[in-house]
């Protein structure tokens, strides 16, 4: 079956391969792999494919659900204009 | 900057039963929403609800929305919609995207009640128009009127994939099917009784393999899949539909949570990561109260209840009420036992023991 055009990450284009490719260069964790591919780095901020990425993880016998960490949210959790953030009141 | 006594973060199930719980102790209780209407996902829900009376059996999902939120608002609630926390600051203030505008709200006591978002799958095509989530084709069916599809194949037979199947075959799609991987239908057999008389087949072990199409969806290719969930060569077949529907599970929005400090654990039974609380919701930091999905995926009778048991925690924390909450605390929580009972529910209640036991701040 054809996978290449498998797309995890939508936001960054980043395929099934390339993440695949990530994890058999040594990446195990999600933000490892998001470090390396750019997966997870778009506007979404890895709200679908970190998922994703973390059933490949299992899938592939590298880390199982239970260890497995989030990657770390930072403050804006969504997109924010940034005229919304300079207009900020004292 | 804004001051709240207690800042409840989602007003859907979970985040109306605290806030209805908190303001009745006589708490000063600030809700957010980031929805034009506060009532979450209780707005699709056109169903009839199931189980006691206690919790709302016989009446359907928008209607107990409405309900509360009159409540809400009756007991001097504040209210304000269009309202996205975005970050927790480390001096324990929430920032909050308010009609585009950046607020900042401090707090005493914070209530998280994010809900879930839904889960996707990935295949070849699956980014082709045509594939959603079961939740978004059930928003524009019974939020806005709007069938997504003439021909739909719906991947997951959970109460998502069911319930949304059968309300969008009584409003007029042609549902072809459902794929489930594994063996047997997920979601209750009264919701699956109904599609299965309506003669759409639910196909078991089975999954989505590919998407086809040139421009948009117009093909589905489904497949067997072995004990191990990889499709079986051989198996494959096309189905001619224009919409794939995506209902694999739900996990818990934790990020407010996890940025706060709280401590998370891994449930893939309640959809992953989420916070650790106790028997009053309170999560691992002292401030903050987690209830309902992003509390571990449930429903929205626990949500609400499980919502009543960190309002009333909270504001009895900051010393509202008297001895007689806990009294209340303690009827709630057999409730919630009572609701996680049978083959579905116990597997919940044996997660949420484990959750609560290894709790500690």
């Amino acid at each position: 079956m054809d996978k290449i055009n498998e797309i995890i990450c939508r936001c960054e284009e980043i395929t099934r391969e390339e993440i695949e490719e990530a994890i058999a260069d040594g990446r195990t964790t999600v933000s490892g792999i998001k470090r390396h591919t750019r997966a997870g780095m778009g506007a979404c901020q890895g709200r679908t494919c970190s998922k994703m990425i973390m059933r490949i993880l299992q899938q592939k016998g590298v880390r199982n659900m239970k260890d497995m960490d989030i990657d770390t949210p930072r403050t804006p959790i969504v997109p924010v204009k940034v005229e919304s953030i300079t207009s900020e009141e004292g | 900057m804004r001051k709240a006594e207690i800042l409840i973060i989602g007003a859907g199930p979970a985040g109306l039963g605290a806030a209805i719980e908190a303001a009745k102790l006589g708490a000063k209780v600030v809700l957010l929403d980031e929805n034009e209407k506060a009532g979450g996902q209780l707005f699709k829900q056109i169903h009839k609800f199931f189980g006691s009376k206690q919790h709302y059996a016989g009446v359907r999902g928008f209607q107990i929305g409405e309900d509360l939120l009159k409540e809400a608002s009756d007991l001097g609630v504040e209210v304000l919609l269009d309202a996205r926390a975005v970050g927790m600051m480390d001096d324990g203030t929430v920032a909050v995207l308010h009609k585009e505008e950046l607020i900042q709200i401090a707090a005493k006591k914070i209530v998280l009640a994010t809900g879930a978002r839904e889960n996707a799958i990935s295949f070849p095509g699956w980014t082709l128009p045509g594939v959603m989530t079961a939740g978004a084709a059930q928003t524009f069916s019974n939020v806005h009127g709007t069938l997504v599809g003439k021909n739909i194949l719906m991947v997951g037979t959970g109460n998502v994939g069911l319930i949304v199947s059968y309300q969008l075959m009584q409003a007029g799609a042609n549902v072809k099917g459902l794929v489930e991987v594994i063996p047997r239908v997920s979601g209750y057999g009264v919701h699956a009784g109904k599609i299965k008389r309506a003669g759409v087949p639910i196909w078991t072990s089975h999954t989505v393999i590919e998407a086809r199409g040139k421009d948009r969806v117009e093909e589905a290719v489904i497949a067997q899949v072995d004990e191990k969930f990889q499709p079986i060569a051989g198996t494959e077949r096309v189905i001619k539909v224009d919409t794939i529907l995506l209902a694999v599970g739900l996990t818990p929005k934790v990020e407010l949570a996890k940025m706060a400090g709280c401590a998370l654990t891994v449930e893939p039974t309640l959809g992953g990561h989420l916070p650790y609380h106790n028997d009053e919701m309170r999560s691992t930091n002292a401030n903050i109260y987690v209830c309902g999905d992003i509390a571990g995926v449930e429903e929205a009778n626990t949500a609400l209840d499980e919502g009543r048991l960190a309002g009333l925690s909270a504001a009895r924390e900051l010393g509202y009420g008297d001895d007689s909450v806990e009294e209340k605390k303690m009827e709630l929580n057999a409730g919630l036992c009572a609701l996680r009972m049978g083959t579905f529910g116990e597997k919940r209640l044996e997660c949420k023991e484990r959750i609560m036991k290894e709790w500690s701040w």
